[in-house]
C-alpha cells in the first residue's frame, strides 16, 4: 500500500471456471461507488476450466492508469497461485488462502498469511463459497462496514433470487467476522469520496462510442479478445434500435458492413487480427467504392492463431498493408478506455466526411480490462456529421456518383433516391461509375480517379488533432508510444521522476493520417527519445522512420504477451541512461 | 406511347418497360452468351412488376455475368469475387425497401461464396438470387467450376476432373431456403415468370439458371439443354413437397428440369422476425444519435 494518496492493488488467483471474475466485479463496483479509481487486468488462458487465471484490481484515490508494479492482497482460490505468487509479495502485504485446499510457502519477512479455514467458517460446501468468502477477507482488512458489502452482494445475485442472496451474505459475513477476529486490517482503510465513478472495459467504450455516435448497424464474428464489443451490441441493440448480426465468417462480417454503410447505415464491426486477416478485401472495396465503415481491430498475441488471450501491438502493418492497391484510410489506436470511446465518436465524422474505410486498433489490455470513470467526462451527445449526402432527389438523371471535384469528395447518393441510379464497383470506375477497366481501360481516367480519392485525403490530417508532449519540454528524455502504452507510460514519467529523471511522454494516437512534421518537431528538439511498444519487430519504430526518416535514439519493447507495467519502463530508461544498452526487452517476473 | 395509368402523390406513374432498365453500357459478353437471355428475362421481369429504377438495388460479385448491374438502369454495387450475398444481406438490412436482386455466376456463388450461400439460404433474407450456371469459368478462360460435371475436360483438368459437382438445387433446399427454382436462358419467356415470382417471393429465393458458355463449355450447350428440358409444372410437380423436389432435382442424364423446385409455406423473412425493424422505418433513415432517456440508461448501467 502506497503512501500518501490511497493507492491499493490486490490478485485474484484460480483456475479458470472457479469464477474469479464474480468477486472481482464485486469489489470493482464498491470501489468505484465510493468514487475511487479503477484498472483492473485479467491474466487468463483460452480454456474454460483450468488453467491460471490472475485478476489484478488496482484502486486508487488519484487517477489508475494501469494494473501497477505490485500487490499489497494475495487473494488465492488455489495450491498454484500461491505457489506462483507468494514470493513476489513485499513486507505488509496480506495473503489470504483457503486453508482447507491451499499450503503457505514461505513467504519473505514481515508479509501477514491470513488462512482461512473455508468450510468451518462458512458451514457451506459449495465450492464457489470461497469466491464469496474473498470478498469478505477484503471487506474487513479494508476497514469496511459488512454493510456496503452486504449491498453490492444483493445487487449481485438478486436475479438469483432470494435464498442466494442469503447464502453468499451468510458465507461473507461469517469470513467477514473471522478476518475481523483474527488478523490485522490495512493500516489505512478504504477511502471514500463523494463523486461515484462508473465501470466498463475498453470493448465497452468501443461498443457504446458507436451507440453515441449513430451506429445502426453492427456485424461480427466471436473472436476473442474483441467479443465483449458484440455482447454489449447485442444486449443493447434492441433499446438502442442498433442492427446487430453474427453471421458465417469475418467475410460475411466485412462485406455485410459494406452493403449496411452503403444503403446508408453507419457501421461498424469489431474483430481480432485473424478475423481482421480475412476482413481486409473488403478494406480495400470500401476505399474504392468510397463508402464509410468502421474495422476494428484488437490486437491479441500473433502471428497466426498466436496466444489468443495475451496483448500485444504487433498489428499496425497489418493495418496500414491491409488489402492490395495503393489507397487511403484512417488508423487510429485508442489510449485508454474513454479514449476507445472517443475514437469511435471522431472516426465515424471522419469516415464519412471522407467516405472512405476506418480502422481502429485496440488491444486485449484495453479491450478485456475494466477501468473506472467519470460519467461526466463522456460526451453522450457527440457531434454527427455525415458529410456530403444528397437527400432529395433532383429528379434528374446525369447524377456523377464520383464527380471530380476539387477536394476529390464527390457528394454520395444513396440507394432507393429517385432520379441517382448508378453501380458502386470495385473495379475502377469513371466518373459516372463506368468501368474503365478491362476493355474500357484508359489510363487517363484510372489517373484521374486514383489522384481524385488521394486528394481527400492531402487536408484529412487538418481535422485530427496533432500529437502534444506532455510533461517538461527540456526532460532528459522522451518516452514515445502508441495506443494503449499511453496510461503506463505516463506512470513511468512519475516513477522515473522519483529517481531523480525527468521525462516527458508523446503519445501517438492517429497512425494515418501521420503528423510527421509536428512529430518531427517535437522529437527533434528531444535530448534523448525512447520508444517503448508491445511488440518483437519495432513496428512503430519503423513507422516513424518510414514516415519521417527520424530513427530514434533506443528501444523498450515487451512481447511475452503480457502487458508493460511502470517498473519495466523505468529500469529500461535506466539501463539506456546508464548506456548499457539501446534496446531493452523487460523480464516478466510473474508466470502467469 | 406510354399511357397514364396511376397516381402517386399527385404526379403520374408511367409504366416503363424493359427499354427502360437498359444501362448505359451495352454487355462485353461473347455473342451467342445465355447471360444475354438472363439480362433480357430480368428488364422484363422488373418492368411487368411496375418497378421503378430507384427501388431496385442490383449486387453482383466477380464473373462475366457478375457484370450485370452494369446493364441495367438500377442502383446496382459490383463488389468482391463471392462476397455478392453478404453485401446485399447488409443492403438489404440495412435498408428493407429496397428490391434487392444479386447476379452471378455458379463459381462466385457456389464455389468462392458458398459459405454466404448456405448461410443466406437459412436465413431466409428476402433477397433474389439469380445465379448464371455455366459450368465453367469462363473470365479466367476455361477451367473447371463447381458445377462441371465429373470427366469434364478443361484447361485445368485437361485429363478430365475428377470432382462430382455441386448440385444447386438440393443444397438450396436443404440449406432452408424458401423458393428454388431452376431456368434456362434460352427460353426468355418461361425465365421472366420464374424471376417475377422470385422477386415477389417474401424470403430468399434462388433461381440457378443455365446460361450456356458458348466459347469455353462445349458440353453443356443449348443444344445438350434443348433435348433435355422438362417444365415441372408441366408433371404437376408439387413445390411444397421437398423430398419430391429434391427427387426432381437429381435427375439430369435425359430430363433436366426446370420451374419452380420448391417453395415454402409461410416461412417469416429474417426482417419480419427482427425485433429492431417493428417499427418499420429502414434503418438506414432513422435519425441518430441518443435520446436522453437511452444516455441516462446507458451510464446507470455503468454505476
Amino acid at each position: 500500500m502506497g503512501s500518501g494518496s490511497f493507492d491499493f492493488a490486490m490478485g485474484i488467483g484460480g483456475g479458470a471456471g472457479q469464477g474469479i471474475a464474480t468477486p472481482g466485479d464485486i469489489l470493482a463496483r464498491i470501489f468505484v461507488r465510493r468514487g475511487l479509481h479503477l484498472s483492473t487486468y485479467n491474466a487468463f488462458q483460452s480454456i474454460v476450466r483450468g488453467g491460471h487465471i490472475f485478476l489484478t484490481v488496482r484502486v486508487g484515490e488519484r487517477k489508475v492508469t494501469n494494473h501497477g508494479d505490485r500487490l499489497d492482497l494475495l487473494l488465492c482460490l488455489n495450491q498454484d497461485t500461491m505457489d506462483r505468487h507468494l514470493r513476489l509479495m513485499d513486507a505488509g502485504s496480506r495473503v489470504v488462502y483457503n486453508s482447507d485446499v491451499v499450503k503457505p510457502g514461505q513467504a519473505r519477512e514481515g508479509v501477514q498469511l491470513c488462512p482461512i479455514p473455508v468450510a468451518e467458517v462458512t458451514k457451506s460446501r459449495n465450492k464457489l463459497a470461497q469466491n464469496t468468502v474473498a470478498t469478505g477477507a477484503v471487506a474487513a482488512l479494508l476497514g469496511m462496514d459488512f454493510q456496503i458489502l452486504q449491498e453490492s452482494l444483493n445487487l449481485r445475485f438478486q436475479r438469483q433470487g432470494q435464498r442466494i442472496v442469503d447464502e453468499n451474505v451468510g458465507v461473507a459475513e461469517a469470513a467477514y467476522d473471522f478476518v475481523r477476529a483474527n488478523y490485522e486490517p490495512f493500516p489505512t482503510s478504504l477511502p471514500s469520496k463523494t463523486k461515484p465513478l462508473g465501470v466498463w472495459s475498453g470493448n465497452d467504450a468501443l461498443a457504446m462510442g458507436g451507440a453515441a455516435a449513430g451506429m445502426k448497424f453492427f456485424v461480427a464474428y466471436p473472436m476473442s479478445p474483441s467479443t465483449g464489443v458484440l455482447h454489449w451490441v447485442a444486449q443493447n441493440a434492441r433499446s438502442l434500435g442498433i442492427m446487430v448480426r453474427q453471421v458465417e465468417d469475418e467475410l460475411a462480417v466485412a462485406n455485410m458492413a459494406v452493403g449496411a454503410a452503403h444503403s446508408g447505415c453507419r457501421t461498424m464491426c469489431a474483430t481480432s487480427g485473424g478475423g481482421f486477416a480475412l476482413m481486409t478485401e473488403a478494406v480495400g472495396s470500401a476505399s474504392m467504392m468510397e463508402i464509410p465503415v468502421i474495422f476494428i481491430n484488437v490486437q491479441r498475441a500473433g502471428p497466426s492463431t498466436g496466444v489468443p488471450t495475451k496483448t500485444e501491438q504487433g498489428d499496425l502493418w497489418q493495418a496500414i498493408g491491409a488489402s492490395q492497391g495503393d489507397f487511403q484510410r484512417f488508423i487510429v489506436a485508442p489510449m485508454d478506455a474513454l479514449d476507445c470511446y472517443n475514437s469511435v465518436t471522431e472516426l465515424f465524422n471522419l469516415t464519412d466526411k471522407f467516405q472512405c474505410p476506418g480502422i481502429i486498433l485496440s488491444d486485449l489490455l484495453l479491450a478485456e480490462g475494466r477501468f473506472s470513470v467519470d460519467a461526466d467526462d463522456i460526451d453522450m451527445h457527440p457531434k454527427i456529421d455525415r458529410g456530403e449526402l444528397i437527400t432529395e432527389s433532383s429528379g434528374t438523371n446525369g447524377y456523377l456518383r464520383y464527380k471530380i471535384t476539387e477536394s476529390g469528395i464527390s457528394p454520395r447518393a444513396l440507394p432507393g433516391l429517385e432520379g441517382h441510379a448508378y453501380v458502386a464497383a470495385t473495379d475502377e470506375h469513371d466518373e459516372d461509375s463506368t468501368l474503365v477497366s478491362d476493355e474500357y481501360a484508359d489510363a487517363r481516367k484510372r489517373r484521374a480517379m486514383l489522384e481524385k480519392r488521394a486528394r481527400k485525403f492531402e487536408s484529412a490530417a487538418d481535422d485530427i488533432e496533432p500529437p502534444r508532449l506532455l510533461g517538461p519540454e527540456d526532460a532528459e528524455v522522451t518516452l514515445i508510444g502508441w495506443g494503449s502504452t499511453y496510461g503506463v507510460i505516463q506512470e513511468a514519467v512519475e516513477l522515473l521522476k522519483l529517481q531523480g529523471v525527468t521525462a516527458n511522454h508523446l503519445p501517438i494516437k492517429w497512425l494515418v493520417p501521420f503528423h510527421g512534421e509536428a512529430v518531427t518537431s517535437i522529437l527533434s528538439r528531444a535530448k534523448r527519445t525512447i520508444i517503448v511498444e508491445n511488440n518483437f519487430s519495432g513496428q512503430f519504430f519503423r513507422y516513424l522512420r518510414s514516415e519521417t526518416a527520424f530513427t530514434v535514439d533506443g528501444n523498450i519493447r515487451k512481447y511475452d504477451g503480457e502487458p508493460f507495467m511502470p517498473h519495466h519502463i523505468v529500469e529500461g530508461v535506466l539501463e539506456q541512461l546508464a548506456g548499457k544498452t539501446d534496446h531493452s526487452v523487460p523480464y516478466h517476473e510473474v508466470h502467469t | 406511347m406510354a399511357t397514364v395509368v396511376d397516381v402517386v402523390e399527385g404526379k403520374p406513374v408511367i409504366p416503363l418497360t424493359a427499354r427502360d432498365f437498359k444501362g448505359r453500357l451495352d454487355p462485353d459478353w461473347c455473342p451467342g452468351c445465355g447471360d444475354f437471355g438472363v439480362l433480357n428475362s430480368l428488364q422484363r421481369a422488373c418492368a411487368e412488376l411496375g418497378l421503378q429504377p430507384h427501388e431496385i438495388l442490383t449486387v453482383s460479385g466477380i464473373g462475366c455475368s457478375s457484370n450485370t448491374p452494369g446493364y441495367i438502369n438500377a442502383y446496382g454495387m459490383h463488389t468482391l469475387h463471392g462476397r455478392a450475398l453478404a453485401v446485399a444481406s447488409g443492403a438489404k438490412l440495412g435498408n428493407h425497401e429496397l428490391n434487392v436482386i444479386v447476379t452471378g455466376g455458379d463459381g462466385d456463388g457456389y464455389g468462392i461464396g458458398g459459405n454466404h450461400f448456405t448461410h443466406t439460404a437459412r436465413r431466409n433474407i428476402d433477397l433474389t438470387y439469380l445465379v448464371m450456371n455455366n459450368q465453367i469459368y469462363g473470365l479466367t478462360t476455361g477451367q473447371i467450376s463447381p458445377t462441371s460435371r465429373q470427366g469434364m475436360k478443361t484447361k485445368s483438368t485437361p485429363f478430365g476432373s475428377i470432382e462430382l459437382p455441386i448440385n444447386p438445387i438440393t443444397s438450396a433446399i436443404i440449406n432452408g431456403a424458401t423458393f428454388v427454382a431452376r431456368g434456362y436462358s434460352g427460353d426468355v419467356k418461361h425465365l421472366t415468370e420464374l424471376m417475377k415470382l422470385a422477386i415477389q417471393h417474401q424470403g430468399f429465393s434462388l433461381i440457378d439458371i443455365f446460361s450456356p458458355c458458348v466459347t469455353f463449355n462445349l458440353d453443356n450447350t443449348h443444344a445438350f439443354f434443348k433435348g433435355r428440358i422438362k417444365k415441372l409444372e408441366d408433371e404437376g410437380h408439387d413445390a411444397s413437397d421437398w423430398k419430391a423436389a429434391c427427387e426432381k432435382a437429381m435427375e439430369w442424364e435425359d430430363t433436366i428440369y426446370t420451374g419452380i423446385f420448391f417453395r415454402a409455406g409461410d416461412e417469416r423473412t429474417l426482417e419480419a422476425r427482427e425485433p429492431v425493424l417493428d417499427e418499420g422505418v429502414p434503418m438506414a433513415h432513422r435519425s441518430l444519435g441518443l435520446t436522453q432517456e437511452q444516455a441516462e440508461k446507458i451510464i446507470n448501467g455503468m454505476m
